[in-house]
């Protein structure tokens, strides 16, 4: 198996491995980098579990290779707490009682950090759409969609007053 | 040491939860996040046949693989006496497949190697010789003549596919009752069927398991919901000494009963550490969990009403197919192989009823487990709710109103039910009032009549279930043997803060929180400053497993008892530093004083550090308790969900607009987690009505083995659950708590089943299977002229 020399940049550092043409990039994440916050749950590309931000598009992590992302920067739940202070939407996920068991919680803050940079003040039908890639067992979704919506408006409040941090991003 | 008076998020308060600190920064810890220092990992051989006999197993390709350094086959564990383990309901299972595969995706081989993927690569080098079986999908024909014998391991104790017969209630009576039903009455029958469905946590089952030859210790990470009687099990079964086996349940991604039971996967990983010495990993696919793990359901279900002609019911006669596939791995307490399936009268003041199963085996997984269900309430509660509709469409009378006369009376708890189960406490007709009031029903009920009028279509639908969770007693109920007590235990540090630990596990309720509570109103003091752990067997005191809606019950009561002793310590040490008897203290919330004398008192902090410092010398010193509790009875959370659908005649699909939801779980802890429980629960119970199903052909295969067609409820399927409560506390909880967890799963499915038969009774329809799909709604609507272009 064909091994290869890859440099991507996750949640602002800079990172260098040598990976086979196979490996998923949500396993080299998880097993050679660490970085477990990144959960898998299925192997069809449908429950959403795995999901980071690839050059600020919400991806599945299971549906590229690892050398696939070779000069991109990455941005996964661990980068999303910035210098001790929690993002909006981790903040509105506590907050709202968004999560139960946790497993399906990272990929969806990360698919809600990619909707609210395209739409910092989503509808509920919208942040319904936006999530559909995104399962939960636990919550039935209610929930995750007011965290969401909220987290929206603590950004949309955060840039009106410049003082208090903004949105997560490279360090 | 003066402790601050803090404020007290005792019960009742929507406190923010304590375990998403961690999970919010994408630090928790699963079982998949544990790496080990030279850890190899397993993946398993599995069979393409449900039926066959497999004639050779040739391991010599896959050893050739770069990184595979083992192969297991059911003939090397059989060496090791471990080819076969016991199932929680009597019945043995093979871990891997000797000479013959029972089910499509059966365990044939585990191959070891020092990657994921170089184990994969193993797994498609393993060669296996099998020689297809004729194949027995459908339950029904399980015990025709002509059927193939699926089990013929176990011929000597089980001659047919038939594995068991079970019956209550009094049979004579009942038969009496609908006689004279039939006479002067009225009887109602339907045939129903409750589909396979799979739990499907959005983390799959897997473990690390870990033996070290040097000290003989095992450690396995496993997905488990009941780590203790794991351990016992593991050391059952392969014959370690218990002590040397400790199981931690780390942060489970979701269980649902799934994770109840103890799979080949485990067996094989445990088998493979001590084979290797390293730790091996093993965790499942979704498509492996989906068609390997405990399903639950699979009832098919034959009810019967006697009522007389005013509705006043008489009589239930129930008698069900139960599918349990290859093995029988129900978990269900020993006594009761379907489990509570009998407390099938539900809600309603039956005199008389009688319950029989007979359950048989098929080329289909092994089962069932009580999937977010009390045992088999699930089913129990679908056919009552949807039987008493039948009645009432047949009567012609409002399905609510046939309820409210029916309903057994708040007056008549503690209610001992035709099939002897006693009812704690209840108020059946306070949480249905409520539900019709908050959807406005009579309003809804006048435009369902005039939309009729135009020709659309609209469905009220009820359900006004009564749940029965939170197994104990022990004497009654058990796994393998254990009996179903649970316990914490409290360690009160000497500054005042507190580690509690408890022998029931969370897999997303919220313990850590809801735990905390209970301690904090018993002693008065900031959940802050109590942590609570569990799902460690070095750790924490002995229980029986998070399942069944027990958590709260069983173990929740252990903590307030535990704590409660702590309290009835600390008095001893106030009344000793306060130089009054126990008799002159008064408690108040965190503090003990004396009676008339309020600025004469002692905080628990300062008794705690009291407890280390300056103990009475009467007293052992310290501050901790352990309190085990077995229960004097089960609890009955109830509830009425209304659910009102719109279909579209076009299509046949159906619109969810509102669905409201009553719960009555007894005492609230924490309202806010509540609510979550029910939303999720509802969702769990939103999927097998309207699009889950483990659905087989006739050849055995899985149609439905993925998430492209196991279809799990997205945000877009998902309607915007309404919520609202009653409260009637269970009597002999010590706080009154009746467990939440599971209602919403076991009353939703009927509530929307029954809106949408509502939707078509006019034109006498009935009854319809789940899942409703838009497909069988529309042949339907096609069958009556219904149907538009």
């Amino acid at each position: 198996m064909s091994k290869h020399t890859i440099h991507v940049t996750i949640n602002g550092t800079a990172y260098e491995g040598t990976v086979e043409a196979r490996t998923l990039l949500v396993h080299w994440l998880r097993d050679d980098l660490r970085l477990t916050g990144t959960h898998i749950g299925c192997d069809t590309s449908a429950c959403g579990a795995c999901t980071i931000l690839v050059d600020g598009k919400a991806t599945k992590s299971c549906t590229m290779f690892a050398v696939q992302a070779d000069g991109r920067s990455l941005q996964t739940v661990e980068g999303l707490e910035q210098n001790g202070q929690l993002h909006p939407l981790q903040e509105a996920f506590h907050e709202k009682h968004a999560l139960q068991c946790g497993y399906c919680t990272p990929g969806m803050m990360m698919t809600g950090l990619a909707l609210l940079q395209g739409n910092p003040n989503p509808t509920e039908e919208e942040v319904r759409v936006g999530i559909s890639g995104n399962l939960c067992r636990c919550t039935g979704y209610v929930n995750i969609v007011k965290a969401i919506q909220s987290a929206g408006e603590k950004i949309r409040e955060a840039e009106k007053s410049p003082v208090t941090a903004g949105e997560g991003g490279g360090e | 040491m003066v402790a601050e008076t803090q404020h007290v998020h005792g019960l009742g308060e929507a406190y923010k939860r304590k375990e998403d600190a961690r999970f919010i920064r994408g630090q928790g810890n699963y079982v998949d996040d544990v790496q080990l220092p030279g850890m190899l990992y397993g993946d398993i051989v599995r069979s393409p046949y449900a039926h066959a006999l497999i004639k050779s197993i040739d391991i010599s390709k896959a050893l050739e693989v770069p990184g595979v350094l083992a192969v297991v086959t059911g003939r090397d564990l059989d060496a090791a006496g471990l080819a076969w383990m016991p199932t929680l309901s009597a019945d043995t299972e093979a871990v891997l497949a000797l000479d013959r595969v029972h089910y499509q995706m059966q365990e044939v081989a585990f191959v070891v190697a020092t990657s994921r993927y170089a184990a994969a690569d193993g797994v498609e080098a393993v060669e296996v010789d099998y020689e297809p079986l004729p194949v027995l999908i459908d339950a029904k024909k399980a015990r025709d003549p002509d059927a193939p014998l699926l089990r013929p391991d176990k011929q000597d104790r089980q001659p047919t596919n038939h594995i068991y017969h079970w019956e209550t209630g009094d049979r004579a009576d009942t038969d009496a009752a609908f006689a004279e039903a039939e006479a002067n009455g009225v009887v109602v029958s339907q045939d129903m069927y409750v589909p396979r469905i799979h739990p499907a946590p959005i983390e799959t089952c897997g473990c690390v398991a870990d033996y070290r030859a040097a000290t003989g210790k095992l450690t396995v990470w496993m997905t488990s919901q009941a780590p203790h009687a794991h351990r016992t099990l593991f050391a059952i079964v392969a014959g370690l000494p218990e002590h040397r086996i400790r199981v931690i349940s780390p942060d489970i991604g979701g269980g649902f009963g799934n994770k109840v039971p103890i799979y080949p996967g485990y067996v094989c990983a445990v088998v493979a550490s001590l084979k290797t010495g390293h730790p091996v990993k093993w965790i499942e696919d979704r498509t492996e969990n989906l068609s390997s793990t405990g399903f639950g359901r699979d009832y098919h279900i034959h009810a019967e009403i006697a009522s007389d002609k005013a509705g006043n019911v008489q009589a239930l006669r129930v008698s069900t197919l139960a599918d349990h596939g290859a093995f029988d791995a129900a978990a269900q307490p020993t006594k009761f192989p379907a489990g509570l399936f009998h407390i099938c009268t539900g809600s309603y003041d039956f005199k008389n009823a009688f319950v029989e199963v007979d359950a048989v085996h098929t080329n289909k997984a092994p089962g069932g487990i009580a999937y977010r269900c009390s045992f088999r309430v699930t089913e129990a509660s679908y056919l009552i709710e949807r039987t008493m509709d039948t009645l009432a469409h047949n009567l012609g009378k409002d399905p609510a109103e046939l309820r409210l006369q029916n309903f057994i009376q708040p007056e008549a708890f503690p209610y001992r039910s035709a099939l002897n189960w006693t009812y704690d406490s209840g108020d059946y007709e306070g949480a249905l009032r409520l539900a019709m009031r908050n959807v406005g029903y009579e309003a809804l009920r006048r435009e369902q009549a005039e939309k009729r009028a135009r020709g659309e279509l609209m469905g009220i639908g009820i359900s006004s279930f009564t749940e029965i969770v939170g197994a104990g007693p022990g004497k009654h109920f058990d796994i393998a043997g254990i009996q179903m007590f649970d316990s914490c235990e409290i360690r009160v540090h000497p500054t005042g803060k507190i580690l509690a630990r408890i022998g029931v596990q969370t897999q997303g309720q919220g313990h850590e929180t809801t735990f905390a509570q209970i301690i904090a109103a018993e002693l008065g003091m900031s959940p802050d400053d109590v942590d609570v752990e569990h799902g460690d067997t070095d750790t924490a005191p002995y229980g029986l497993g998070t399942y069944a809606s027990r958590s709260t019950p069983v173990s929740g009561a252990a903590t307030a008892l535990a704590a409660r002793k702590v309290r009835d310590k600390a008095k001893k040490i106030a009344s000793y530093l306060l130089e009054v008897g126990e008799e002159d203290l008064e408690w108040e919330p965190g503090r003990f004083y004396v009676k008339g004398s309020p600025d004469k008192g002692k905080t628990i902090q300062e008794l705690a550090f009291a407890a280390y410092t300056n103990c009475p010398p009467y007293l052992e010193p310290g501050l901790e308790a352990v309190n085990y509790y077995d229960p004097p009875n089960l609890t009955y959370p109830f509830g009425s969900y209304i659910c009102i659908v719109d279909i579209d005649r076009g299509t046949g699909q159906i619109h969810i607009r509102r669905f409201m939801a009553v719960d009555d779980c007894g005492t609230i802890i924490n309202p806010m987690i509540v609510e979550g429980q029910i939303h999720g629960g509802l969702t769990q119970g939103l999927a097998p009505a309207m699009y889950e199903e483990l659905a087989y052909d006739e050849n055995g295969n899985l149609l439905s083995g993925s998430f492209q067609d196991y279809l799990i409820p997205t945000s877009m399927e998902t309607p915007h659950w309404e919520t609202d409560r009653t409260v009637t506390p269970s009597p002999h909880h010590p706080i009154g708590a009746k467990g939440v967890g599971e209602s919403p799963t076991v009353g939703a499915p009927q509530a929307i089943v029954n809106a949408v038969v509502d939707a078509l009774a006019h034109v006498g329809v009935r009854h319809i299977d789940m899942p409703l799909s838009p497909w069988k709604v529309w042949g339907l609507l096609k069958e009556h002229g219904l149907a538009t272009d």
